[in-house]
Protein backbone atom coordinates (compact mmCIF):
# COMPACT_ATOMS: atom_id res chain seq x y z
CA UNK A 1 0.00 0.00 0.00
CA UNK A 2 2.49 2.48 1.23
CA UNK A 3 4.73 2.30 -1.97
CA UNK A 4 2.06 2.97 -4.59
CA UNK A 5 3.06 5.26 -7.29
CA UNK A 6 1.18 8.41 -6.31
CA UNK A 7 -1.76 9.20 -8.32
CA UNK A 8 -1.95 11.61 -10.88
CA UNK A 9 -4.21 14.65 -10.06
CA UNK A 10 -6.68 15.77 -12.96
CA UNK A 11 -8.61 19.32 -13.25
CA UNK A 12 -11.38 19.89 -15.60
CA UNK A 13 -12.75 23.01 -16.20
CA UNK A 14 -14.92 24.96 -18.90
CA UNK A 15 -15.11 28.86 -19.40
CA UNK A 16 -17.46 29.66 -22.18
CA UNK A 17 -19.16 26.72 -23.21
CA UNK A 18 -21.68 24.74 -24.18
CA UNK A 19 -20.78 21.27 -21.39
CA UNK A 20 -20.22 19.21 -24.64
CA UNK A 21 -16.64 18.22 -23.66
CA UNK A 22 -17.38 17.59 -20.00
CA UNK A 23 -19.68 15.51 -21.24
CA UNK A 24 -16.88 13.98 -23.81
CA UNK A 25 -14.53 13.22 -21.01
CA UNK A 26 -17.56 11.45 -19.12
CA UNK A 27 -17.61 9.25 -22.60
CA UNK A 28 -14.69 7.35 -21.84
CA UNK A 29 -16.92 5.03 -19.98
CA UNK A 30 -16.06 2.16 -18.86
CA UNK A 31 -12.31 3.61 -19.11
CA UNK A 32 -13.61 6.18 -16.32
CA UNK A 33 -12.51 3.14 -13.73
CA UNK A 34 -9.16 3.52 -15.67
CA UNK A 35 -8.54 6.85 -15.15
CA UNK A 36 -9.64 6.83 -11.46
CA UNK A 37 -7.55 4.11 -10.93
CA UNK A 38 -4.61 6.23 -12.07
CA UNK A 39 -5.40 9.69 -11.38
CA UNK A 40 -7.47 11.52 -8.58
CA UNK A 41 -9.81 14.09 -10.35
CA UNK A 42 -9.55 17.31 -8.05
CA UNK A 43 -11.70 19.99 -9.60
CA UNK A 44 -14.41 19.11 -12.08
CA UNK A 45 -17.35 21.66 -11.48
CA UNK A 46 -19.78 19.33 -14.19
CA UNK A 47 -19.28 16.38 -12.07
CA UNK A 48 -17.81 16.76 -8.41
CA UNK A 49 -18.52 19.41 -5.52
CA UNK A 50 -15.33 21.25 -5.25
CA UNK A 51 -15.32 25.27 -4.97
CA UNK A 52 -13.10 27.82 -6.44
CA UNK A 53 -11.91 28.34 -3.18
CA UNK A 54 -10.63 24.37 -2.62
CA UNK A 55 -8.06 25.38 -6.15
CA UNK A 56 -6.96 28.78 -4.51
CA UNK A 57 -6.42 26.58 -1.09
CA UNK A 58 -4.01 24.53 -3.58
CA UNK A 59 -0.08 25.02 -3.82
CA UNK A 60 1.09 26.00 -7.51
CA UNK A 61 1.40 23.20 -9.64
CA UNK A 62 -0.33 20.99 -7.41
CA UNK A 63 -2.64 19.49 -9.94
CA UNK A 64 -0.68 17.49 -13.17
CA UNK A 65 -2.95 18.10 -16.00
CA UNK A 66 -5.66 20.47 -16.17
CA UNK A 67 -8.09 20.23 -19.37
CA UNK A 68 -9.70 23.55 -20.12
CA UNK A 69 -12.66 23.54 -22.13
CA UNK A 70 -14.44 26.60 -23.19
CA UNK A 71 -13.26 30.04 -24.33
CA UNK A 72 -12.60 33.08 -22.14
CA UNK A 73 -15.40 35.19 -22.39
CA UNK A 74 -15.81 36.77 -18.94
CA UNK A 75 -13.86 38.00 -16.02
CA UNK A 76 -14.54 34.64 -14.12
CA UNK A 77 -13.43 32.39 -17.30
CA UNK A 78 -9.99 34.59 -17.19
CA UNK A 79 -9.82 34.11 -13.69
CA UNK A 80 -10.22 30.87 -13.55
CA UNK A 81 -7.92 30.27 -16.61
CA UNK A 82 -4.98 32.37 -14.55
CA UNK A 83 -5.50 30.38 -11.17
CA UNK A 84 -5.83 27.01 -13.03
CA UNK A 85 -2.42 27.94 -15.20
CA UNK A 86 -0.98 28.51 -11.82
CA UNK A 87 -2.07 25.42 -10.24
CA UNK A 88 -1.39 23.05 -12.92
CA UNK A 89 1.95 21.53 -14.28
CA UNK A 90 0.23 20.55 -17.56
CA UNK A 91 -2.59 22.82 -19.00
CA UNK A 92 -4.40 21.38 -22.08
CA UNK A 93 -6.84 23.81 -24.20
CA UNK A 94 -9.54 20.72 -24.50
CA UNK A 95 -11.88 21.41 -27.53
CA UNK A 96 -12.66 23.55 -30.25
CA UNK A 97 -13.30 26.55 -27.88
CA UNK A 98 -10.40 26.76 -25.90
CA UNK A 99 -7.98 25.87 -28.84
CA UNK A 100 -9.35 28.48 -31.67
CA UNK A 101 -12.89 29.75 -29.94
CA UNK A 102 -15.21 27.50 -31.07
CA UNK A 103 -18.69 28.54 -31.72
CA UNK A 104 -18.83 31.03 -29.06
CA UNK A 105 -15.93 32.79 -30.87
CA UNK A 106 -18.92 33.67 -33.34
CA UNK A 107 -19.44 36.76 -31.01
CA UNK A 108 -16.43 38.30 -32.49
CA UNK A 109 -18.58 39.02 -35.15
CA UNK A 110 -20.30 41.84 -33.02
CA UNK A 111 -19.70 43.63 -29.53
CA UNK A 112 -21.02 43.77 -26.46
CA UNK A 113 -22.87 46.52 -26.74
CA UNK A 114 -24.75 45.02 -29.62
CA UNK A 115 -25.28 41.42 -28.09
CA UNK A 116 -26.94 43.59 -25.36
CA UNK A 117 -29.12 45.56 -27.32
CA UNK A 118 -30.18 42.71 -28.83
CA UNK A 119 -30.90 40.21 -26.11
CA UNK A 120 -32.18 42.74 -23.10
CA UNK A 121 -34.23 45.32 -25.42
CA UNK A 122 -34.96 43.65 -28.42
CA UNK A 123 -35.32 40.63 -28.86
CA UNK A 124 -39.45 39.11 -29.36
CA UNK A 125 -39.71 37.61 -26.04
CA UNK A 126 -38.07 40.49 -23.70
CA UNK A 127 -40.09 42.85 -22.10
CA UNK A 128 -37.96 45.25 -20.37
CA UNK A 129 -39.01 49.34 -20.17
CA UNK A 130 -36.45 50.13 -17.80
CA UNK A 131 -33.47 48.73 -19.72
CA UNK A 132 -31.83 47.07 -17.18
CA UNK A 133 -29.27 45.59 -17.93
CA UNK A 134 -26.53 43.11 -16.14
CA UNK A 135 -23.57 45.01 -14.55
CA UNK A 136 -20.57 43.51 -12.57
CA UNK A 137 -22.12 45.11 -9.36
CA UNK A 138 -25.46 46.13 -8.13
CA UNK A 139 -25.88 47.52 -4.73
CA UNK A 140 -29.41 46.17 -2.92
CA UNK A 141 -30.95 46.59 0.59
CA UNK A 142 -29.22 43.02 1.85
CA UNK A 143 -25.74 43.96 0.26
CA UNK A 144 -23.29 44.21 -2.84
CA UNK A 145 -24.35 41.32 -5.27
CA UNK A 146 -21.67 40.66 -8.17
CA UNK A 147 -21.41 39.08 -11.57
CA UNK A 148 -18.33 38.67 -13.57
CA UNK A 149 -17.68 41.30 -16.23
CA UNK A 150 -18.52 40.15 -19.66
CA UNK A 151 -15.77 41.11 -22.31
CA UNK A 152 -16.31 42.82 -25.46
CA UNK A 153 -13.99 40.35 -27.08
CA UNK A 154 -14.10 36.32 -27.34
CA UNK A 155 -10.50 35.05 -26.45
CA UNK A 156 -8.95 32.11 -26.50
CA UNK A 157 -7.34 30.05 -24.20
CA UNK A 158 -3.83 31.25 -24.98
CA UNK A 159 -4.64 34.64 -25.85
CA UNK A 160 -4.96 34.89 -22.24
CA UNK A 161 -2.54 31.96 -20.77
CA UNK A 162 0.33 30.40 -21.85
CA UNK A 163 -0.95 26.80 -22.94
CA UNK A 164 1.04 23.65 -22.99
CA UNK A 165 -1.05 21.35 -25.67
CA UNK A 166 -4.07 21.76 -27.93
CA UNK A 167 -6.39 19.33 -27.89
CA UNK A 168 -8.98 20.14 -30.58
CA UNK A 169 -12.50 18.71 -31.27
CA UNK A 170 -15.90 19.93 -30.27
CA UNK A 171 -15.90 17.54 -28.60
CA UNK A 172 -12.37 15.97 -29.18
CA UNK A 173 -13.00 12.31 -29.76
CA UNK A 174 -12.95 10.34 -26.50
CA UNK A 175 -10.46 7.92 -27.78
CA UNK A 176 -7.73 10.56 -28.68
CA UNK A 177 -8.48 11.96 -25.23
CA UNK A 178 -7.73 8.48 -23.69
CA UNK A 179 -4.64 8.10 -25.82
CA UNK A 180 -3.06 11.55 -24.34
CA UNK A 181 -4.09 10.50 -20.52
CA UNK A 182 -2.88 7.13 -20.91
CA UNK A 183 0.38 8.79 -22.04
CA UNK A 184 0.86 11.12 -19.27
CA UNK A 185 0.22 7.92 -16.74
CA UNK A 186 2.80 5.56 -18.42
CA UNK A 187 5.18 8.74 -18.44
CA UNK A 188 6.04 8.59 -22.34
CA UNK A 189 7.62 11.12 -24.34
CA UNK A 190 5.46 14.19 -24.19
CA UNK A 191 5.57 15.93 -27.55
CA UNK A 192 6.74 19.43 -27.26
CA UNK A 193 5.28 22.35 -25.92
CA UNK A 194 2.66 23.99 -27.82
CA UNK A 195 1.78 20.69 -29.91
CA UNK A 196 -1.90 20.01 -30.47
CA UNK A 197 -2.01 16.32 -29.83
CA UNK A 198 -4.75 13.79 -30.31
CA UNK A 199 -4.55 14.69 -33.99
CA UNK A 200 -3.22 12.89 -37.67
CA UNK A 201 -0.90 14.52 -39.53
CA UNK A 202 -2.87 14.52 -42.62
CA UNK A 203 -6.19 15.86 -43.79
CA UNK A 204 -9.81 14.95 -43.14
CA UNK A 205 -9.59 14.05 -47.15
CA UNK A 206 -7.19 11.32 -45.94
CA UNK A 207 -9.22 9.23 -44.00
CA UNK A 208 -12.08 10.25 -45.92
CA UNK A 209 -13.60 6.98 -47.88
CA UNK A 210 -15.73 8.79 -50.25
CA UNK A 211 -14.67 8.68 -54.02
CA UNK A 212 -13.01 11.68 -55.14
CA UNK A 213 -11.57 12.97 -58.57
CA UNK A 214 -8.41 15.24 -59.46
CA UNK A 215 -11.19 17.96 -61.21
CA UNK A 216 -13.47 19.16 -58.87
CA UNK A 217 -15.15 21.33 -61.30
CA UNK A 218 -17.78 22.53 -59.12
CA UNK A 219 -20.54 25.44 -60.59
CA UNK A 220 -22.37 26.06 -57.25
CA UNK A 221 -22.44 25.12 -54.08
CA UNK A 222 -26.12 23.99 -52.70
CA UNK A 223 -28.04 23.72 -49.73
CA UNK A 224 -28.26 19.96 -48.11
CA UNK A 225 -32.00 19.58 -48.92
CA UNK A 226 -31.07 20.40 -53.53
CA UNK A 227 -28.93 17.66 -52.63
CA UNK A 228 -29.69 13.40 -53.09
CA UNK A 229 -26.56 12.59 -51.37
CA UNK A 230 -25.20 9.23 -53.35
CA UNK A 231 -23.19 8.12 -50.58
CA UNK A 232 -20.08 7.60 -51.96
CA UNK A 233 -18.85 10.42 -53.72
CA UNK A 234 -16.67 13.79 -52.34
CA UNK A 235 -19.69 15.82 -50.40
CA UNK A 236 -17.62 19.03 -52.45
CA UNK A 237 -18.14 17.22 -56.09
CA UNK A 238 -21.29 17.03 -55.42
CA UNK A 239 -21.87 20.56 -54.36
CA UNK A 240 -22.27 20.05 -50.49
CA UNK A 241 -19.96 22.54 -48.85
CA UNK A 242 -17.40 20.27 -46.44
CA UNK A 243 -14.76 21.76 -44.54
CA UNK A 244 -12.41 18.37 -44.85
CA UNK A 245 -9.61 19.63 -47.21
CA UNK A 246 -9.03 22.18 -44.32
CA UNK A 247 -9.23 20.40 -41.74
CA UNK A 248 -7.06 18.24 -39.51
CA UNK A 249 -7.87 14.86 -39.05
CA UNK A 250 -8.36 12.78 -35.76
CA UNK A 251 -12.04 12.39 -35.29
CA UNK A 252 -12.25 9.57 -37.47
CA UNK A 253 -14.32 11.64 -40.23
CA UNK A 254 -17.34 11.09 -38.01
CA UNK A 255 -19.62 13.71 -39.52
CA UNK A 256 -18.44 12.35 -42.77
CA UNK A 257 -19.21 8.76 -42.05
CA UNK A 258 -22.71 10.12 -40.90
CA UNK A 259 -23.46 11.74 -44.11
CA UNK A 260 -23.03 15.38 -43.20
CA UNK A 261 -19.95 17.75 -44.10
CA UNK A 262 -17.13 18.47 -41.84
CA UNK A 263 -16.99 22.05 -39.89
CA UNK A 264 -13.85 21.90 -39.76
CA UNK A 265 -13.81 21.83 -35.34
CA UNK A 266 -10.47 20.07 -35.74
CA UNK A 267 -8.84 23.19 -36.74
CA UNK A 268 -5.83 23.72 -39.68
CA UNK A 269 -3.01 21.60 -40.32
CA UNK A 270 0.41 21.84 -38.63
CA UNK A 271 1.87 25.50 -39.13
CA UNK A 272 -1.34 26.95 -40.49
CA UNK A 273 -2.75 29.94 -38.94
CA UNK A 274 -5.72 30.06 -40.51
CA UNK A 275 -7.88 27.70 -41.44
CA UNK A 276 -10.52 30.09 -43.54
CA UNK A 277 -7.91 31.07 -46.04
CA UNK A 278 -6.62 28.22 -46.60
CA UNK A 279 -9.98 26.50 -47.69
CA UNK A 280 -11.44 29.70 -49.73
CA UNK A 281 -8.19 29.18 -51.64
CA UNK A 282 -9.46 25.26 -51.84
CA UNK A 283 -12.51 26.36 -52.88
CA UNK A 284 -11.05 28.43 -55.57
CA UNK A 285 -9.36 25.72 -57.18
CA UNK A 286 -12.29 23.33 -56.77
CA UNK A 287 -14.83 25.73 -58.97
CA UNK A 288 -14.67 25.58 -63.05
CA UNK A 289 -15.91 29.03 -64.65
CA UNK A 290 -13.47 31.31 -65.69
CA UNK A 291 -15.99 34.02 -66.66
CA UNK A 292 -16.48 36.56 -63.87
CA UNK A 293 -20.17 36.24 -64.52
CA UNK A 294 -19.63 32.48 -63.72
CA UNK A 295 -17.30 33.33 -60.68
CA UNK A 296 -19.37 35.82 -59.16
CA UNK A 297 -22.35 33.07 -59.29
CA UNK A 298 -20.28 30.04 -57.96
CA UNK A 299 -19.24 32.48 -54.77
CA UNK A 300 -23.05 33.93 -54.42
CA UNK A 301 -23.81 30.32 -53.44
CA UNK A 302 -20.98 30.44 -50.55
CA UNK A 303 -23.77 31.78 -48.36
CA UNK A 304 -21.51 32.70 -45.64
CA UNK A 305 -17.88 32.40 -46.09
CA UNK A 306 -16.73 33.98 -42.84
CA UNK A 307 -19.53 31.88 -40.94
CA UNK A 308 -18.78 28.70 -42.39
CA UNK A 309 -15.05 28.76 -42.45
CA UNK A 310 -14.95 30.34 -39.39
CA UNK A 311 -17.25 27.94 -37.75
CA UNK A 312 -15.06 27.11 -34.45
CA UNK A 313 -11.60 29.03 -34.93
CA UNK A 314 -12.87 33.20 -35.44
CA UNK A 315 -10.66 34.25 -32.51
CA UNK A 316 -8.09 32.17 -33.44
CA UNK A 317 -7.88 33.56 -36.96
CA UNK A 318 -5.39 35.87 -38.30
CA UNK A 319 -8.22 38.36 -38.08
CA UNK A 320 -9.09 37.77 -34.97
CA UNK A 321 -12.44 39.26 -34.89
CA UNK A 322 -14.97 41.73 -36.41
CA UNK A 323 -12.83 45.44 -37.55
CA UNK B 1 4.85 55.88 -38.72
CA UNK B 2 1.38 55.11 -38.65
CA UNK B 3 -0.74 58.33 -38.77
CA UNK B 4 -3.96 58.95 -37.21
CA UNK B 5 -5.37 62.04 -38.98
CA UNK B 6 -7.70 61.51 -41.44
CA UNK B 7 -7.58 62.51 -45.20
CA UNK B 8 -4.03 63.78 -44.50
CA UNK B 9 -2.36 65.52 -47.91
CA UNK B 10 0.96 64.18 -46.47
CA UNK B 11 0.09 60.94 -45.52
CA UNK B 12 1.11 57.99 -48.14
CA UNK B 13 -0.72 55.10 -47.84
CA UNK B 14 1.22 51.35 -47.17
CA UNK B 15 0.08 49.42 -49.94
CA UNK B 16 1.04 46.06 -50.02
CA UNK B 17 1.27 45.04 -54.00
CA UNK B 18 1.66 41.39 -54.76
CA UNK B 19 2.64 41.26 -58.28
CA UNK B 20 3.19 38.03 -60.69
CA UNK B 21 6.60 37.76 -61.83
CA UNK B 22 5.29 37.53 -66.05
CA UNK B 23 3.16 40.18 -66.30
CA UNK B 24 2.27 43.03 -63.43
CA UNK B 25 6.14 42.57 -61.89
CA UNK B 26 7.82 43.12 -64.88
CA UNK B 27 4.77 46.05 -65.92
CA UNK B 28 6.77 47.83 -62.94
CA UNK B 29 9.74 47.11 -64.12
CA UNK B 30 9.13 48.90 -67.52
CA UNK B 31 7.27 52.14 -65.51
CA UNK B 32 10.30 52.31 -63.52
CA UNK B 33 12.55 52.42 -67.26
CA UNK B 34 10.13 54.54 -69.00
CA UNK B 35 10.42 57.37 -66.21
CA UNK B 36 7.01 57.05 -65.13
CA UNK B 37 6.49 58.78 -61.89
CA UNK B 38 3.62 57.19 -59.18
CA UNK B 39 2.85 57.54 -55.75
CA UNK B 40 5.32 55.97 -53.57
CA UNK B 41 2.71 53.70 -51.99
CA UNK B 42 3.60 50.10 -53.06
CA UNK B 43 5.71 47.79 -51.55
CA UNK B 44 6.18 45.17 -54.31
CA UNK B 45 6.10 41.59 -53.30
CA UNK B 46 7.26 39.28 -56.39
CA UNK B 47 5.04 36.01 -56.70
CA UNK B 48 5.67 33.39 -59.42
CA UNK B 49 1.84 33.33 -60.60
CA UNK B 50 -1.07 35.31 -59.32
CA UNK B 51 -2.65 31.82 -58.39
CA UNK B 52 0.16 31.62 -55.49
CA UNK B 53 -1.34 34.41 -53.79
CA UNK B 54 -3.35 32.63 -50.66
CA UNK B 55 -5.77 34.40 -48.91
CA UNK B 56 -3.62 34.27 -46.12
CA UNK B 57 -0.78 36.64 -47.33
CA UNK B 58 -3.74 38.80 -47.61
CA UNK B 59 -5.09 39.19 -44.39
CA UNK B 60 -1.56 38.69 -42.43
CA UNK B 61 -0.68 42.04 -44.52
CA UNK B 62 -3.53 43.73 -43.37
CA UNK B 63 -3.16 42.48 -39.84
CA UNK B 64 0.67 43.70 -39.92
CA UNK B 65 -0.54 47.37 -40.65
CA UNK B 66 -1.17 47.29 -44.67
CA UNK B 67 -3.76 50.29 -45.74
CA UNK B 68 -4.16 48.12 -49.13
CA UNK B 69 -3.28 45.35 -50.57
CA UNK B 70 -2.88 45.38 -54.59
CA UNK B 71 -2.82 41.93 -56.75
CA UNK B 72 -1.23 41.88 -60.10
CA UNK B 73 -1.95 39.38 -62.60
CA UNK B 74 -1.79 38.38 -66.63
CA UNK B 75 -4.86 39.12 -68.43
CA UNK B 76 -7.51 36.02 -68.64
CA UNK B 77 -6.00 33.66 -71.32
CA UNK B 78 -2.51 34.68 -70.75
CA UNK B 79 -1.39 33.13 -67.58
CA UNK B 80 2.57 31.81 -68.24
CA UNK B 81 1.32 28.91 -66.27
CA UNK B 82 -2.11 28.37 -68.27
CA UNK B 83 -5.20 29.00 -65.50
CA UNK B 84 -2.97 30.07 -62.33
CA UNK B 85 -4.86 34.16 -62.50
CA UNK B 86 -8.86 32.57 -63.14
CA UNK B 87 -7.72 30.72 -59.56
CA UNK B 88 -6.48 34.04 -58.58
CA UNK B 89 -10.07 35.49 -59.75
CA UNK B 90 -11.90 32.94 -57.34
CA UNK B 91 -9.94 33.25 -54.56
CA UNK B 92 -9.85 37.09 -54.97
CA UNK B 93 -14.06 37.18 -55.67
CA UNK B 94 -14.29 34.90 -52.29
CA UNK B 95 -11.65 36.87 -50.15
CA UNK B 96 -13.85 39.95 -51.19
CA UNK B 97 -17.04 39.03 -50.09
CA UNK B 98 -15.72 37.66 -46.24
CA UNK B 99 -13.57 40.90 -46.25
CA UNK B 100 -17.14 42.71 -46.57
CA UNK B 101 -18.56 40.70 -43.59
CA UNK B 102 -15.32 41.40 -41.47
CA UNK B 103 -16.07 45.01 -42.01
CA UNK B 104 -12.93 45.65 -44.20
CA UNK B 105 -13.40 48.63 -46.70
CA UNK B 106 -14.08 47.27 -50.17
CA UNK B 107 -11.55 49.81 -51.77
CA UNK B 108 -8.47 48.80 -49.43
CA UNK B 109 -8.28 45.25 -51.25
CA UNK B 110 -8.03 45.18 -55.31
CA UNK B 111 -6.88 43.26 -58.10
CA UNK B 112 -5.89 44.22 -61.63
CA UNK B 113 -4.77 42.57 -64.80
CA UNK B 114 -2.18 44.37 -66.15
CA UNK B 115 0.23 43.23 -68.73
CA UNK B 116 4.10 43.27 -69.00
CA UNK B 117 3.91 45.93 -71.74
CA UNK B 118 0.95 47.84 -69.20
CA UNK B 119 3.60 50.32 -67.53
CA UNK B 120 1.28 53.39 -67.88
CA UNK B 121 -1.34 51.09 -66.80
CA UNK B 122 0.39 50.40 -63.89
CA UNK B 123 1.09 54.10 -63.00
CA UNK B 124 -2.44 54.86 -63.31
CA UNK B 125 -3.46 51.99 -60.97
CA UNK B 126 -1.35 52.50 -58.06
CA UNK B 127 -2.12 56.27 -58.39
CA UNK B 128 -5.80 55.44 -57.86
CA UNK B 129 -5.43 53.16 -55.47
CA UNK B 130 -3.04 55.46 -53.03
CA UNK B 131 -6.11 58.09 -53.99
CA UNK B 132 -8.72 55.97 -52.54
CA UNK B 133 -7.27 54.80 -49.53
CA UNK B 134 -6.20 58.65 -48.52
CA UNK B 135 -9.64 59.22 -48.62
CA UNK B 136 -10.48 55.82 -46.29
CA UNK B 137 -7.57 57.30 -43.89
CA UNK B 138 -5.47 54.37 -42.22
CA UNK B 139 -6.32 51.39 -42.08
CA UNK B 140 -7.60 50.42 -38.57
CA UNK B 141 -7.41 46.63 -38.91
CA UNK B 142 -3.77 46.06 -36.99
CA UNK B 143 -4.98 48.06 -34.29
CA UNK B 144 -8.09 45.68 -34.38
CA UNK B 145 -6.33 42.65 -34.24
CA UNK B 146 -3.81 43.26 -31.51
CA UNK B 147 -6.10 45.29 -28.94
CA UNK B 148 -8.17 42.91 -27.73
CA UNK B 149 -11.44 44.48 -25.87
CA UNK B 150 -11.62 42.85 -22.46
Amino acid sequence: MGNEKPKLKLAVYWGAACGGCCVSVLDVHEKLFDVVANADIVFWPIALDFKYKDVEAMPDQHIDVTLFNGAVRTSENEHMAKLLRQKSKILIAYGSCAHMGGIPGLANFTNKEDLFKRVYDESESTENPDKVRPTPEVQVKEGKLTLPKFYNDVMTLNQVVDVDYYLPGCPPQTERLVEVFMAVVTGAQLPPKGSVIGVFDRVQCDDCKRKKSDKKNITRFKRAWEVTDDGETCLNEQGILCMGPATRGGCGVRCVEGNAPCRGCYGPMEGIPDPGAKMMSAIASMLEGKEQDEIDKAIESVVDPAGTFYRFSLPGSILRRKI
Amino acid sequence: MQSTVNNNENWTPKIVAFFCNWCTYTASDLAGVSRLRYAPSTRVIRVMCSGRIDPEFVMEAFAKGADGILIGGCHPGDCHYAEGNYKCLRRFTLLQKYADQMGIDKERLRLEWISASEGKKLQEVVNDMTEQIRKLGPSKIKNVVETIER
